[in-house]
């Protein structure tokens, strides 16, 4: 028999002692494949890491992961804490270059379930060339955190930086998948609803896909559609760079499955969280150019043209609907929950 | 679904925009629903964009989730913070009673479920026979057969149904009978109709002579409906019509109806923002005693009065107060903290008077 | 209220249908339909319960109707 040491976190993994040594040292890092972007890395133990980056801008983003459940249809924790931060870097314009990766977890958390989850971590870092610099582990008292908090945070270095107020009246608007995705899985799976359904998250980092469209220099603005979805990251882009935006919707991409399951729930798609999508705004000369190098990636595939930014209603964003009909698609108020009104 | 296809397609819906503007009132119409489902597709599909400016399509006591009482929310509350596990319908939860929302409630460490049906209650009942599960049934004559069926499935022991389900013809004749009444017709909800026939209305109509179509729920179904309306209004009749006959029938779902006289009795019951309407709620039968939520929790009579008071949605829907003339409104009711029916639901009256000073024209 | 859908039938069993809406599935019971159901049809779904079966002439019975009152706009 396994002793519980072996199965189980315990105070003792987070104690700064010898067992904590042996968690880091068997367990955590040599699941990283690269440890360091300078001088001092993981390996090192340091009470901090020393980067080399390259020339450029540096653009530093911070994330704390909390999700139930840990482990969903199309991902788990551990993919969505590096995705998440990755993609913030890429979306302010900025090449990724190391990571972060602190970890709460609750005592009694599965030894499994943790090894499972940093090794999903471990996988996307490693495709993308990102390094794990540093990191921290604490364990906290059963009953005082709900399974695991993972926070990471990410250094990336821009050419040229790319903020969400950036938008400027006649910029097409494009979305480069379709949407809702990760908000459906994960609400069919945190009310554990009776629905089967084929819906798995999108989570995936964005770099690969986005590198050569931001090469072109046509992308003016750029945001992730997380916390609520498209309908929030067309808002809050509208808001910060003081344009309206007339948005077309029958040319928002929506899977079918998508659309059904939120037909079934009451749920709008648009104000769903994506994890593997991103929202530009592109000057009308470069948005061919930017529309090609998206395509070239299977992430970004299915890139679309779905508006464009003007001046009338500054601030807001104006759906023309697929019916004909015009409406503001608003800021969702909080996450959506299916209903029966 | 290339039938849903076609009930969205844009060229058919600019016909009927043609023919509305063509069938115009010549002085402003205030045409009311009753139907949280019908204002989500006028809502989101921007049907309002396509109607004359004569015409104004108005939420009216909105949907069951809107006009459940903070005295059955409370009671809701109470039952969860006893330990039950309290089963609802998503939008239920977001409804705030007199302290909380039943969100709010579960960050305290109440057991409260999203479900999607009585029947996933009843499976939790079945998955936790150690705890009593309480399914607070709100909803119409649409989603009370459901309820109703459950009951007479040998529930398990520990499964309580918590009854806030309301009927909609009563609360028609309610908003009619007050005059001086500003509503020029009535949509009425597809899918209360789809139960109890079209010709639940014939009688108010007829009453109260004003016209009532009963709608479907795609954007054209919708524009049918209020072309139906505005013909009815320009001959000068006001009857009942039919507007969604592929699900409604003029008798209703004859074996939904046997499932709820023979569970449940009909009472008075309240509105939120509104005060009693005779005849307009459901309550267990006595046989269905052992299931009922408020008995196995004494939470029936400890409950005050229906709080907060000064709310005036019942005017507001009727059209004699405008949203600014209700001493809550801005200030204890809004739509992040909502009191009345007319801020709870999205584009209830108040909600829309809220966000944008009024209706947005675009 | 009262969000409905018309939902296809990929199975039955006793008085539990199998429906699916573009690759989602879920369950709806049949006891508040008073009509035998089978693979196939489609049913109205509301809150887990059949309210109604659906039959697909009725819906080019609508178009009928929408191109009826249609004509008024038409002719002048």
């Amino acid at each position: 028999m396994k002793r519980l040491l072996e199965e189980k976190i315990t105070a003792l993994h987070g104690a700064g002692g010898l067992v904590m040594e042996k968690l880091l040292l068997e367990h955590i890092l040599p699941k990283f494949k690269l440890r360091a972007a300078g001088p001092i890395g993981l390996d090192q133990l340091d009470d901090g890491a020393v980067l080399d980056l390259p020339p450029g801008k540096i653009v530093f983003t911070t994330d704390s992961h909390v999700v139930k459940p840990l482990f969903f249809p199309g991902g788990d924790i551990g993919k969505l804490a590096v995705t998440g931060t990755v993609n913030d870097l890429v979306v302010m314009g900025a090449r990724p270059v190391a990571l972060s990766l602190a970890l709460v977890i609750e005592e009694g958390f599965s030894f499994a379930d943790l090894e499972r989850i940093l090794e999903s971590a471990a996988l996307v870092l490693a495709e993308l060339g990102v390094a794990l610099v540093t990191g921290d582990t604490k364990v906290m008292g059963k009953g005082e955190l709900d399974g695991l908090v993972v926070n990471t945070t990410g250094i990336g270095v821009a050419e040229r930086v790319i903020p969400d107020s950036g938008v400027r009246p006649g910029d097409l608007l494009l979305v480069t998948g379709p949407v809702g995705e990760h908000g459906l899985a994960i609400l069919a799976a945190r009310h554990e609803l009776p629905v089967e359904t084929p819906v798995e998250s999108d989570v995936a980092p964005l770099w690969p896909a986005l590198a050569p469209a931001l090469e072109t220099g046509g992308i003016t603005a750029m945001k992730d559609p997380t916390r609520g979805g498209l309908a929030a990251a067309l808002n809050e882009m509208a808001k910060k760079s003081g344009v309206g935006m007339e948005v077309d919707e029958a040319k928002i991409p929506v899977r079918p499955e998508v659309r059904g399951l939120c037909e079934l729930l009451g749920i709008s798609p648009y104000e769903l969280a994506c994890e593997g999508r991103a929202v530009l705004a592109v000057a009308p000369a470069k948005a061919e150019e930017v529309l090609r190098a998206l395509e070239c990636h299977p992430l970004t595939r299915h890139a679309r043209v779905i508006g464009q930014a003007v001046e009338s209603y500054p601030g807001r964003v104006v759906l023309r609907t697929a019916v004909g009909g015009r409406r503001f698609l608003e800021m969702p108020l909080g996450d959506p929950v299916p209903r029966i009104c | 679904m290339s039938e849903l296809f076609s009930l969205r397609n844009p060229e058919w819906a600019e016909r009927f925009r043609g023919l509305l503007e063509k069938l115009r009132p010549p002085r402003p119409v205030r045409i009311v629903h009753v139907c949280g489902t019908h204002e989500i597709t006028i809502a989101q599909h921007g049907l309002r964009s396509l109607l004359p400016e004569t015409v104004e399509v108005l939420e009216g006591p909105g949907c069951p989730v809107c006009v459940t009482s903070t005295r059955d929310l409370d009671c809701a509350l109470r039952i969860a913070e006893r330990g039950a596990i309290l089963c609802t319908f998503g939008d239920m939860t977001r409804v705030p009673g007199t302290r909380m929302t039943l969100e709010e409630a579960r960050a305290e460490g109440a057991d409260v479920r999203v479900v999607l049906s009585a029947a996933d209650a009843v499976e939790i009942a079945r998955r936790n026979p150690q705890k009593p599960v309480v399914f607070f049934a709100v909803g119409f004559e649409t989603t009370a057969p459901g309820t109703a069926a459950v009951l007479l499935d040998n529930p398990p022991d520990n499964f309580f149904v918590l009854v806030s389900h309301k009927l909609i013809p009563p609360a028609l004749a309610a908003l009619l009978s007050a005059p001086p009444v500003e509503i020029a017709a009535f949509l009425a909800p597809g899918h209360v109709s789809t139960v109890i026939g079209a010709g639940a209305y014939r009688e108010i109509a007829a009453r109260f002579r004003v016209p009532i179509v009963v709608a479907g729920f795609e954007p054209l179904d919708i524009l049918y409906a209020l072309a139906l309306v505005l013909r009815q209004l320009r001959e000068g009749r006001a009857e009942v019509e039919n507007a969604y006959p592929r699900s409604v029938t003029e008798e209703g779902n004859l074996r939904a109806q046997e499932l709820l006289r023979r569970v449940f009795r009909v009472g008075p019951a309240l509105w939120r923002g509104i005060g009693e309407i005779p005849a307009s709620g459901l309550y267990l039968r006595e046989e269905f005693a052992a299931h009922d939520a408020q008995r196995e929790f004494g939470v029936e009579g400890e409950l005050g009065e229906e709080k907060p008071p000064g709310c005036r949605c019942a005017e507001v829907l009727l059209a004699r107060a405008v949203p600014t003339d209700c001493p809550l409104y801005g200030t204890t009711c809004t739509p992040l903290t909502p009191v009345g029916p007319c801020m709870v639901g999205a584009e209830g009256a108040c909600n829309i008077w809220y966000r944008y000073a009024g209706r947005p024209r675009l | 209220m009262c969000l409905a859908i018309p939902v296809r039938v990929v199975a039955v069993e006793g008085n539990v249908a199998t429906v699916d809406l573009g690759g989602s599935r879920a369950k709806a019971r049949l006891d508040t339909l008073g009509e035998p159901v089978q693979v196939g049809d489609y049913l109205l779904v509301h809150a887990g319960f059949a309210l109604r079966r659906l039959d697909p002439a009725d819906a080019e019975e609508t178009l009928r109707l929408f191109q009826e009152i249609l004509a008024l706009g038409d002719n002048p």
